[in-house]
């Protein structure tokens, strides 16, 4: 099960209010590399893995995942909260404010709402660590590109530290692919 | 929403903390027999279980599982996305 608490896993904040990068940012939100495409694969995945220390990678991953995409949402929020039906409209977000206000929606940068299709479970667990690796790495390519996108510093803060995780789950899910591998090779012989 | 300084001091203290566990809950995932790892995140878990306890005893709950004066605390304002952060890591 999972109990909410009342705190962000990091202090989100934004300087001032670029509605462009607002905009941007829901590729993180509802996008094909987002926060909730990852959360939702690895918790998907943990049920047949097979070996004991990745079930309890999938498991801590994905839940670290839905408190980024909380992250992801504090920030979208924070800026787009005070802005007008004008200058939303500006900055891009017209489709934006007539489909949803000031929701966040998981929708990507271009509207496009999310789908179960950006993910995958396969069960092989050679094939779903290596997709779990590749997804790493596009949602710390999204962050950089998103991170080149604006000046405001919190924002870039923020997303640096995003960025760094997505490092470190590409290492745990690296160590997780050797582990399962041992295991298959022991399997067999 | 602003909220009292020291309270967000203590907040962002929770949250560095709280941080630094789910690290090392990671990398003791897979590495179980790291004892350095394994004795620095003992170390943390006591000090972070010390600072939620005295922050809800001060000022709000972090989580439903905690005792409740009348009227039910969980519902009191701010919720984490509404906080003002104030340059955030700093
Ligand atoms: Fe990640």
């Amino acid at each position: 099960m999972w109990i909410y608490e009342k705190k962000l896993q990091y202090p989100a904040w934004v300087e001032g209010c670029d509605l462009r990068i607002a905009k941007g940012l829901f590729a993180q939100y509802g996008g094909p590399d987002s926060e909730l495409s990852a959360g939702i694969r690895y918790l998907s995945q943990r049920y047949t893995m097979p070996v004991k220390e990745v079930k309890a990678v999938l498991t801590d991953i994905g839940t670290e995942e839905m408190a980024h995409w909380e992250i992801i949402a504090t920030l979208i929020y924070k800026i787009i909260d005070r802005a007008d039906p004008e200058e939303m409209k500006k900055a891009g977000l017209d489709a934006q404010y007539i489909q949803h206000g000031h929701d966040v929606y998981p929708h990507d940068a271009a509207g496009v709402p999310w789908t179960a299709a950006y993910i995958q479970a396969i069960e092989d667990p050679v094939t779903n660590l290596t997709e779990d690796m590749a997804a790493e790495q596009k949602a710390r390519t999204t962050y950089e590109h998103l991170i080149n996108l604006t000046d405001d510093r919190g924002v870039i803060e923020t997303l640096s530290f995003l960025r760094e995780r997505e490092v470190v789950h590409f290492q745990r899910f690296g160590e997780s692919l050797r582990m399962v591998q041992e295991y298959m090779d022991k399997k067999k012989y | 929403m602003k909220i009292d300084r020291e309270r967000l001091e203590m907040l962002k203290e929770i949250m560095a903390v709280d941080f630094s566990s789910i690290e090392l809950n990671l990398y003791l995932d897979t590495h179980p027999m790291d004892q350095k790892a394994l004795a620095i995140h003992n170390d943390y878990a006591i000090k972070l279980m010390k600072l939620k306890e005295e922050y809800q005893k001060k000022y709000a709950p972090l989580t439903h599982e905690i005792i409740s004066k009348c009227p039910w605390e969980w519902i009191e304002e701010p919720w984490p996305w509404e906080i003002d952060y104030e340059m955030g890591g700093r």
